[in-house]
């Protein structure tokens, strides 16, 4: 009776458990929606940026710093204006400092909007066939064959299943409210998923801590339209179900997967991840002997379908047999089939006839395999990078990108993180991660071996390139979730054991009685506290706590093994309130960087100075100018991270623009941009380009503008066309030349990127210097550089072949349109003796890699050689060694470096036809 | 006084290829041309060839270079459709007018006749003066040194050479809006008759350009080219026994004129058209391997109407970046030029150009763009004959697939009825085992 009574009771608790975890999740639901809405909350609803439409408001009675709200007809603007002209200089003076750089996901999102219209207008098939001509002008680009179509079908359905059930949202609104939807489901997926794995309470952790966790929230907040926010839900889910298949064998569920699988190939180019590392867990479990039939199930049915899936999408198509990136998936595939196969036939034969079988098959197999390995190596050998993508090679070898694709490397993205961006994106998991790992082990299974290859895998590539922090993330926040349940039940059940209240059997100790009711009131004391605490910051936390003691009390039963884990009651508190307090931290911290640090849209940048926020909206104003001013079918050419941008606000034809699938085309943008202006203009002319346009930071401090993106230009530009040289654009710091007889035998070259009088005269004349640099001087006489912080170096100069056409309040964006060719020709130009000399000299400076800055005394030397005669020279010579600053240096420059075979010093075996160039030049 | 005069020439000279859209196609015929003289004698002295103009229907009217009234433009707009300025002797110009306005009156379109006159230095030919009685210092050249271009000259030849007294130019080779239309012979330079000799020896002439715009300049180093002197006078060519009655500066200044002023060589191309092979209508894009028809009207100017132009070489691109496809354009001789071709298997976008330039003509520069789109999803070959064992491997598998029914029959003969359901059994049971059996011996890992 009592048994049935317990059965009944234990049913009821079930029973109650259930309908509580429901509603947590609900919350959890509920808090990962709201909390990504401070963008929209903060600033305005976000998607008014990308409106071709917008209407570029200023209050003229508006003054500096201060706050004034506009109530528009459907939206509520806080602008924070200092546009006013005469606080300029000042203010600006005060803000360079801290600007907030720009984020990349918006700038994704800009196209994605567009295509998202396209689709909701034109229906998918022409989405699928749509030939984008207005990017990448000449070559165009076929936007259903280079996008991962999933969000924007995802959209699109969302947008017309509430139009159908007569809820008329707008596209933008649709689009600015799919991520924080997509995270909610995240969330509910990482339940499901931890629950698999560790059980109801693990799940409710981790559900909650996915939800805030800020790596997330950087990709997600509501207005962010980026492929990232449904893929991080195709990927948990994608990972649930195959868990799920795992700890089930259901058809049902590999079925799923695959289908899951076949989402996320959609959303993203991450699938390489899914399709990776699930045959890695695969093969791990074949290797420690945990093969089962059920994790065929799980496996071959995913590779089957998923691969015919994938091939369905149109931008990877073939690439899903093709490239590297599968063939681990096809590899273990024909292992576990062979495994399979000796299992299936373990199980027929005899011990003995095993045997005999196991070296039969071993033999045959064996010769088989190693043909089929043959083929397969000879197959990926013969394709120039071995059939990986660059991107996939830089993430196994760290140092390829940038050894080999600069424009990899060139994006921040794409860069290793830094030790305080693990912090900032996951907190205080970054700890708890480990102690969730040894979780894992206690005891190991299917699932969780799963997991801890997961978070070590993940970590290993977020340490690559800091993008995938977002990979990290929801592992991070499932090991923690097990880690913080663990550790919840370990000290729940230690003061419960201890209670005899709580434990109603007389096993208790007489002995532990008295400090057990003392501690009961205490505990009670605490739970409060705790409760009020956790109901201001998070309620949800509170109730699974209370669910997860529900739970544990089953467990009660095995109390006698348990006895041995129990803690002294003491600590068990003590641990209990630091792990509430750490949970405390941490929800703060997410709700500062959902509400500060990832809620400002990209393009409108803000800064605190001491007298109040500052807006810098010069990316719209900029659009909006070209939008306004230029003609439909002009073409403007930027660097390629303005592209989406440029062709969804100012709706105009872009070169280059963010998907990068052309290097030589970016090459060429680069070249122009790293060339003297006439070639420039020749480059720019040939692709039809009217405008260029550059963002310029240097007079409010604004860091990431293309002067400090130009060594990449130039990378990438030397990349294709040799004759830009990373080199010409670096000053040597020093020179170090021993001279021994007519030698110089080693230059160091010490590379530095400056822009000061001393760089060098190829950076000086470069388009970008001119373009960024010109007329800066007029702003405050000097022409001081707040990102580098320095003067310029070339502070007066006129643009022969570009004209200004437009520059932002701040600067920011400046805007030159290509001179028309001109109506007549000069005639000849006389060459004087100093042009010559001038000629000599910067020649001499483009020809040697050898020779840059520091050698100008050399250099300096060999003009007045040629110009004054030896004797001069000599002296010359004399003085500069003298004024040479580096210490250490034996000062010998001999006569013979100023004799006519001074270019054969220079360049002993080198460069002959040039040599002979510079000697006849030299000898004049 | 010199000074201006060799100044504004050889700045003229340095800055050579002017050309601009003095004329309109719309009013062709309406031409006014201000000449600048030093003096009114000037007027009568080469009255030939102004009134050669005056019947050509043109407008002339002729004021002195230093009328302080003298004005290009009034409220914006430019009086004059062309410039004579035969007054080398003037210091300076009057109402203001310099050389930026000058500039800027070709610049814009205007066409410029430059006579220019000089003693301090000329050319001297010892080997092909003109022989008379009394020059002795070989400084009145006799040249056939002509342009070869129909178009500049005019089609009938022009027999007699032409009387030259003047400066000589040179012209920068790298400077392709320029052309020589008299040259001296090899052996001539430039000197002062008076002064020693100095080098380099230079070209002589007449030199006319174009300007990108298609304005057309003649500077001629010799105002007496243009002179009735020179146009009646008879001319014998140093060591040529055949002496001619007349000079050819008659024929060679009326037949340049008339190129300077657009009554020959001005081209244009109008109605440019495309259509896929079997349509009319212009389509917004083409598709990769489309057979397209392209045609383009092209009109000569004749003084009094557009006249079709006939040419063979007339060449169209399809160009992205490079010339994809390049065909030389047919003609029906009525201004119509046309040609088919196939769109490249390339797509991106394209442009039709035209880029046609030929020595005195108005440069053609035409170009028209158009997307060229990949296929779409469902244009491609639906059957292929490669894929056939793979159709199949598809039969073949669905036929294999009818093997429960075989089965399902079988049972049928031992037990009765209910066929649907025994199917669905078996069905089950081939495609659950795996699954039904795993069910039962997997246990959840959640505990």
């Amino acid at each position: 009776m009592a048994a049935s009574e317990t059965a009944k009771d234990l049913a009821l608790r079930h029973a109650f458990g259930n309908v509580l975890s429901f509603f947590i999740l609900v919350l959890i639901g509920v808090l990962a929606f709201s909390i990504r809405l401070f963008s929209v909350i903060k600033y305005e609803s976000v998607i008014h940026e990308f409106d071709p439409y917008f209407n570029y408001r200023v209050t003229q009675n508006s003054c500096k710093g201060k706050k004034i709200m506009l109530v528009e007809e459907e939206a509520v603007f806080v602008c924070y204006l200092c546009l006013e002209e005469e606080v300029d200089n000042e203010l600006i003076g005060n803000v360079y400092c801290s600007i907030i750089g720009i984020r990349l996901t918006y700038v994704a999102g800009d196209m994605d909007l567009l295509w998202f219209q396209f689709l909701t207008k034109n229906g998918i098939y022409d989405f699928w066939n749509w030939f984008d001509d207005r990017t990448w002008y000449p070559l165009g680009r076929v936007i259903g064959g280079t996008v991962y179509p999933g969000l924007t079908l995802t959209a699109g359905t969302l947008w017309w299943i509430l139009n159908s059930l007569n809820i008329p949202l707008s596209v933008e609104t649709v689009c600015v409210f799919t991520a924080p939807v997509f995270s909610s489901i995240a969330a509910w997926a990482t339940y499901l998923l931890t629950k698999e794995v560790k059980g109801t309470g693990a799940g409710l952790t981790a559900a909650a801590l996915l939800a805030m966790v800020p790596s997330y929230i950087s990709r997600s907040v509501a207005g962010s339209y980026d492929n990232e926010a449904v893929a991080i839900f195709a990927l948990i889910f994608t990972f649930y179900l195959y868990i799920k298949t795992l700890n089930t064998g259901s058809l049902f569920y590999a079925t799923l997967n695959s289908i899951a699988y076949f989402y996320m190939v959609c959303s993203w180019g991450g699938y390489t991840f899914i399709i990776n590392l699930i045959p890695m867990h695969v093969l791990l479990c074949i290797v420690t002997g945990r093969y089962s039939s059920r994790l065929y199930i799980a496996y071959a049915p995913l590779v089957v379908l998923g691969t015919l899936l994938a091939s369905l999408v149109p931008v990877v198509g073939f690439n899903a047999v093709l490239t590297s990136e599968h063939f681990a998936s096809f590899l273990v595939f024909i292992i576990i089939h062979v495994v399979a196969l000796a299992y299936y036939i373990k199980g027929m034969l005899s011990p003995s006839m095993f045997k005999v079988a196991v070296t039969l098959v071993v033999s045959v197999g064996l010769v088989i395999c190693c043909a089929v390995v043959a083929v397969l190596v000879a197959l990926v050998a013969s394709s120039p990078t071995k059939g990986w993508s660059g991107r996939s090679l830089s993430l196994l070898d760290p140092t390829y990108a940038s050894k080999y694709i600069p424009i990899i490397a060139s994006v921040s993205e794409h860069q290793p993180p830094t030790w305080p961006s693990y912090f900032m994106d996951i907190n205080v998991l970054a700890f708890l991660v480990p102690a969730g790992i040894i979780a894992c082990f206690l005891p190991l299974s299917d699932a969780s071996s799963f997991v801890v290859l997961y978070i070590v895998t993940s970590v290993y590539f977020s340490g690559v390139m800091v993008r995938l922090m977002l990979v990290l993330a929801p592992a991070a926040c499932i090991m923690s979730g097990i880690a913080l349940s663990e550790a919840f039940a370990v000290f729940t059940r230690s003061i419960k054991f201890q209670l005899p209240s709580l434990s109603g059997v007389s096993q208790v100790d007489a002995g532990n009685s008295d400090s057990g009711s003392a501690a009961t009131t205490q505990t009670e004391a605490v739970k409060a506290d705790k409760i009020e605490e956790s109901t201001k910051e998070r309620p949800s936390r509170k109730n699974r706590k209370k669910e997860k003691e529900t739970v544990e009390k089953p467990s009660v039963k095995s109390r006698i093994e348990k006895r041995l884990l129990v803690l002294p009651l003491e600590s068990s508190v003590i641990a209990l309130l630091l792990l509430v307090l750490l949970g405390a931290f941490y929800v703060v911290h997410c709700v500062w960087a959902a509400a500060e640090a990832y809620s400002a849209p990209s393009i409108v940048l803000t800064s605190y100075s001491h007298d109040g926020l500052h807006v810098f909206d010069d990316f719209r104003e900029a659009y909006a100018w070209l939008s306004h001013n230029t003609e439909v079918d002009d073409k403007v050419a930027s660097w390629w991270d303005y592209g989406y941008q440029t062709t969804a606000m100012a709706n105009r034809t872009v070169i280059v623009d963010n998907n990068t699938w052309n290097n030589t085309h970016i090459a060429t943008v680069g070249t122009a941009m790293s060339s003297p202006e006439k070639a420039a203009w020749e480059i720019f002319d040939s692709l039809d380009v009217k405008y260029v346009l550059v963002v310029f930071g240097g007079l409010v401090g604004y860091p990431s503008d293309d002067i400090n993106k130009f060594l990449w230009m130039v990378r990438i530009g030397g990349g294709v066309f040799p004759h830009i040289k990373e080199p010409d654009y670096l000053v040597c710091w020093r020179i170090v030349a021993m001279l021994s007889f007519d030698r110089i035998c080693c230059v160091i070259r010490d590379g530095q990127y400056r822009i000061d009088s001393q760089a060098t005269p190829t950076m000086l004349n470069c388009l970008m210097y001119k373009l960024s640099y010109y007329r800066f001087v007029e702003t405050d006489g000097k022409a001081f550089d707040r990102v580098r912080r320095t003067e310029i170096g070339k502070k007066y100069f006129k643009l022969s072949h570009f004209e200004e056409v437009f520059t932002t309040h701040h600067w920011m964006v400046r805007i030159y349109k290509l001179k028309p060719p001109k109506n007549r020709i000069r005639g000849k130009t006389k060459k004087s003796k100093s042009v010559r000399v001038h000629y000599l000299f910067s020649m001499t400076r483009r020809s040697s890699p050898l020779l840059s800055h520091n050698s100008s005394s050399l250099l300096s030397i060999c003009c007045f050689h040629s110009l004054f005669g030896r004797k001069l020279a000599q002296q010359q010579a004399q003085k500069e060694v003298e004024q040479e600053r580096i210490p250490g240096i034996k000062p010998i420059i001999l006569e013979t470096v100023v004799t006519p075979g001074l270019c054969n010093t220079y360049f002993p075996n080198r460069h002959d036809d040039r040599t002979k160039r510079l000697q006849s030049l030299l000898i004049l | 006084m010199a000074n201006l005069s060799v100044v504004l020439i050889t700045t003229l000279i340095s800055l050579l290829p002017i050309l601009t859209n003095s004329f309109s196609p719309e009013s062709p015929t309406d031409r006014r041309i201000l000449v600048l003289l030093d003096d009114f004698a000037t007027r009568s002295s080469h009255s030939i060839f102004f009134n050669s103009l005056q019947n050509r229907g043109f407008e002339l009217d002729f004021k002195l270079a230093d009328d302080p009234k003298l004005a290009l433009h009034r409220y914006g707009q430019y009086l004059y459709d062309a410039l004579v300025l035969f007054c080398p002797a003037a210091d300076r110009l009057g109402g203001g007018l310099d050389l930026a306005a000058i500039l800027e009156f070709v610049d814009s379109g205007h066409d410029l006749i430059l006579g220019a006159d000089d003693a301090s230095a000329v050319v001297i030919d010892h080997t092909s003066y003109a022989v008379s009685e009394t020059d002795g210092d070989h400084t009145l050249i006799a040249s056939d040194n002509f342009i070869e271009s129909d178009v500049i000259l005019g089609s009938t030849k022009i027999e007699a050479p032409v009387l030259f007294k003047g400066i000589g130019h040179s012209l920068n080779a790298a400077n392709s809006l320029g052309l020589k239309v008299l040259s001296a012979s090899s052996a001539a330079y430039s000197a002062s008759p008076k002064s020693k000799l100095q080098s380099p020896p230079a070209l002589a002439g007449s030199a006319i350009s174009l300007a990108r715009n298609n304005a057309r300049i003649i500077i001629s180093g010799s105002l007496d080219l243009f002179s009735n002197r020179f146009f009646k006078s008879g001319v014998q060519k140093a060591g040529s026994s055949k002496k001619y009655e007349r000079s050819g500066n008659e024929q060679f200044t009326t037949e340049l004129s008339k190129w300077v002023f657009h009554e020959r060589g001005h081209l244009k191309a109008v109605n440019v058209r495309h259509h896929k092979v079997g349509e009319t209508d212009e389509p917004a894009m083409y598709r990769i391997n489309d057979d397209l028809e392209y045609a383009v009207d092209i009109y000569e100017w004749s003084g009094t109407r557009w006249e079709p132009y006939v040419a063979d070489d007339v060449q169209v691109q399809f160009y992205m970046m490079s010339p994809y496809v390049l065909k030389t354009l047919s003609t029906d001789k009525k201004g119509v030029y046309y040609t088919a071709f196939k769109v490249p298997d390339v797509y991106g976008v394209f442009q039709f150009k035209v880029e046609y330039q030929r020595l005195g003509y108005t440069s053609l520069s035409l170009s028209k763009q158009i997307p060229v789109r990949p296929f779409r999803h469902n244009e491609y070959e639906r059957f292929i004959t490669t894929a056939f064992p793979y159709y199949g491997a598809s039969f073949s598998t669905t036929w294999d697939s009818r093997i429960p029914e075989d089965v399902a029959k079988n049972c049928r003969q031992y037990e009765t009825g209910e066929e649907q359901n025994l199917k669905a059994l078996i069905w089950a049971k081939l495609m659950g085992k795996y699954a039904t059996t795993y069910f039962r011996d997997s246990s959840p890992l959640r505990s």
